[in-house]
């Protein structure tokens, strides 16, 4: 008992680590491959040895900090974003009862994260006692907020779906067909809301080279801006676990095939998530950057009714039909 | 605004010499009330290199490679406006075949600025694969730039007579293949952006002149015919031979960015048609003015008389004397009409040859156009005018 939990623990962190490693070479290949040009492809044979190049790099490096900047909070600020991240991988489910804890609210529990997540932010541009890095934190947290809050409804609609239950009996509850499917429009919105809670491109700007040149982390050097955007990669890792869980079905077999049962659960959801990551690499090389404003705009005027718009249908429809789980 | 006895003033913000998206170095006073940009000052002269002065201590043929040197990215384009300005002072008749090659390349030169200006815009809208794909093209271009003249970029080949060289064997060849992609590969950046929603939204109706304004202002080029004003310097006072080519001018309605936009892609479609009907109708032929003391002789009749080897030893080294009095000559070049003003006092050097760069007078337009726009917007439209620093400080 004493250890199978931490055994347990690092075999949940340990994996994500080296997949958060390896998701930043992925995606400078994807992009390169996308831009007619190859990776980096020189350290290991195809890259592969790049991320450990880079961390050794980043460990020896002198971290700078600016003489005005808060200390303590300055330094916790990035350790704060990635254990969060980590944190909240704890009610993800692998397989069969592959999951560290599965308490009945670990959807509840991932969300709460997903929002505690903001802080970070803040604390790291507020502390860097810089114009500029305060300018790119607050937008960068006034932009998480209202796709937050998309998340949730639409976290809501598929709940409705598939009945309260604890995030193991939620992935069982897709095995007839994966929620993905009848909620299609719902998946679509959930990965555009993801896309702009994590900053990640096309909603980008407060972290784009022209205006504020990296944003809230403009004052990290070495470990510091490393362990935030480890902690942005890890939670795009991260949130792709329950939209996966949740949309095309974690775990469970494809289609009952006798050839996908010799898979191991885990596998097969690993394939599953590591499919978004791809989408997120290739959507960031391929669209521009929506300005500021128009990037709350569509937060706010678009994307919040539409989630809202998409609760009270499904619920409608399940309660006249008398689905309801 | 007041506040009792205080007054609130705009926070200003220094866009600086040193940022990843000023192209080259160029400073910019960002007065900003809140995200509205209400005053943008360029300060330029971050890369004042004294052209001007220093071509009054050359001669002609020395003083042409400070031509390239402007803006560097449409090279021979520049190079022209300087020939064809001691051209028409020397009333000198330049020979067919290098009407063709000085149009061929000159249209390359087109294709290869709009397809630098269009995708370092697009960078700094947040898309970076039309950059990559478009230097991609870039690089077929400038290894026909190596091919022709020796040197990547800047080429010296345009030279006041005629051109320097006689094309190598195959380059024809070559440009005509590489040319039958290029349409492909236009339309593929087009796919990436001009239907894109978030492209349109960050373009449309931001930068916008109204062609009162860019003819105030002085713009030319694309700027002037995305609000409407159909002046372009290849119809209005053809030169070389492009009576004879005839492309399309492209011209806008609106004015704003994604006018522009879409000028210069459907002018690089224009310039890969010329470049296409150049080669066929290219005449064989001498490729200098038969003008023995302007053009120096060809290395195989220099070894043989005499006269010959004067012939060449004169223009490399005090080089042609020019009559006396002024012209300004003014080419279409890719951002705009660089015109050259060329004063000469009889002498082998010019007395004073002061350059009309496009990028002056698009700067200066630039704080009228980003009034109430974001600073986000600001980048894009000094990507949008394709100011270059090389030109603009010279």
């Amino acid at each position: 008992m004493y250890i199978a939990v931490p055994a347990e623990i690092l075999g949940i962190i340990l994996p994500l680590l080296l997949g958060v490693a390896f998701l930043v070479l992925a995606e400078r290949k994807v992009m390169a491959f996308v831009q007619r040009r190859k990776g980096p492809d020189v350290v290991g044979s195809f890259g592969l040895l790049q991320p450990l190049a880079d961390g050794l790099k980043l460990i020896l490096k002198e971290p700078i900090s600016p003489s005005s900047a808060n200390f303590s909070l300055f330094r916790m600020a990035p350790v704060a974003t990635f254990m969060l991240s980590l944190v909240a991988r704890a009610v993800v489910p692998f397989d069969y009862g592959m999951v560290l804890s599965d308490p009945n609210i670990g959807l509840l529990y991932l969300f709460a994260i997903s929002s505690l997540g903001v802080y970070g932010i803040i604390i790291a541009g507020r502390s860097s006692n810089s114009k500029y890095a305060f300018l790119g934190a607050l937008r960068s947290a006034a932009q998480m907020v209202p796709y937050e809050v998309s998340i949730g409804l639409i976290l809501i609609t598929v709940l409705i779906c598939v009945g309260p239950r604890n995030s193991s009996e939620i992935v069982m509850a897709q095995k007839q067909i994966w929620s993905g499917i009848p909620l299609f429009p719902v998946l679509v919105m959930f990965f555009i809301s993801r896309l702009a809670e994590t900053n990640r491109a096309p909603f980008d700007l407060p972290e784009a080279e022209a205006e504020s040149v990296a944003g809230y982390n403009v004052e990290y050097s070495s470990m510091g801006s490393a362990l935030s955007f480890l902690g942005e990669y890890a939670n795009m890792i991260l949130m792709r676990c329950p939209c996966t869980s949740l949309s095309p079905g974690g775990w469970p077999p494809f289609l009952d095939l006798p050839i996908s049962k010799k898979i191991p659960g885990s596998i097969r959801f690993s394939i599953k998530v590591i499919l978004f990551p791809f989408l997120y690499i290739w959507v960031r090389a391929a669209f521009p950057r929506y300005r500021y404003d128009q990037l709350m705009g569509l937060g706010r005027k678009v994307f919040l009714p539409l989630s809202l718009a998409r609760v009270v249908p499904v619920s409608g429809v399940l309660v006249t039909f008398q689905w309801l789980p | 605004m007041t506040t009792r006895n205080e007054q609130i003033k705009n926070f200003t913000s220094n866009f600086g010499p040193q940022h990843p998206a000023a192209h080259g170095v160029s400073r910019l006073v960002l007065e900003m009330n809140g995200e509205v940009v209400e005053r943008a000052e360029p300060h330029i002269g971050s890369l004042h290199r004294g052209t001007e002065k220093l071509i009054e201590y050359k001669t002609y043929l020395q003083a042409l490679p400070y031509s390239d040197r402007l803006d560097y990215v449409s090279t021979m384009a520049q190079e022209h406006a300087h020939s064809s300005a001691v051209e028409r002072l020397l009333n000198c008749e330049v020979p067919l075949r290098a009407q063709y090659i000085r149009v061929l390349f000159r249209e390359i030169t087109r294709i290869s600025n709009h397809s630098l200006a269009l995708t370092t815009h697009a960078m700094d809208v947040g898309a970076s694969t039309p950059f990559l794909w478009a230097f991609e093209e870039r690089e077929k271009l400038l290894e026909f730039y190596e091919r022709v003249s020796g040197a990547r970029m800047h080429a010296s080949f345009i030279r006041p007579g005629g051109v320097a060289q006689d094309l190598p064997l195959g380059l024809c060849r070559d440009i005509d293949s590489s040319t039958q992609q290029f349409s492909s590969r236009i339309d593929e950046l087009e796919e990436m952006s001009t239907g894109n929603r978030i492209w349109k939204q960050r373009l449309v109706d931001i930068g916008t002149v109204t062609a009162q304004q860019a003819k105030d202002w002085g713009f030319s080029g694309v700027m002037l015919r995305g609000p409407g004003v159909c002046w372009d310097s290849r119809r209005a006072a053809p030169y070389d031979v492009h009576d004879q080519l005839d492309p399309d001018v492209p011209v806008g309605t609106r004015g704003d960015r994604y006018d522009r936009y879409c000028i210069r892609i459907e002018e690089m479609r224009q310039s890969v048609r010329i470049i296409v009907q150049c080669p066929n109708k290219m005449p064989s032929g001498m490729i200098k003015a038969d003008d023995r003391k302007l053009c120096p002789p060809s290395r195989g009749r220099m070894k043989l008389s005499m006269e010959s080897s004067i012939h060449h030893f004169e223009p490399y080294t005090e080089g042609f004397s020019v009559p006396a009095p002024s012209t300004y000559t003014a080419v279409e070049a890719p951002k705009g009409e660089f015109g050259v003003f060329l004063v000469s006092n009889g002498s082998n050097r010019p007395y004073r040859r002061k350059i009309r760069a496009p990028g002056s007078a698009h700067s200066q337009g630039l704080d009228s156009m980003s009034k109430h726009h974001m600073p986000a917007d600001v980048v894009t439209i000094i990507g949008t005018q394709d100011i270059v620093s090389g030109e603009v400080d010279r």
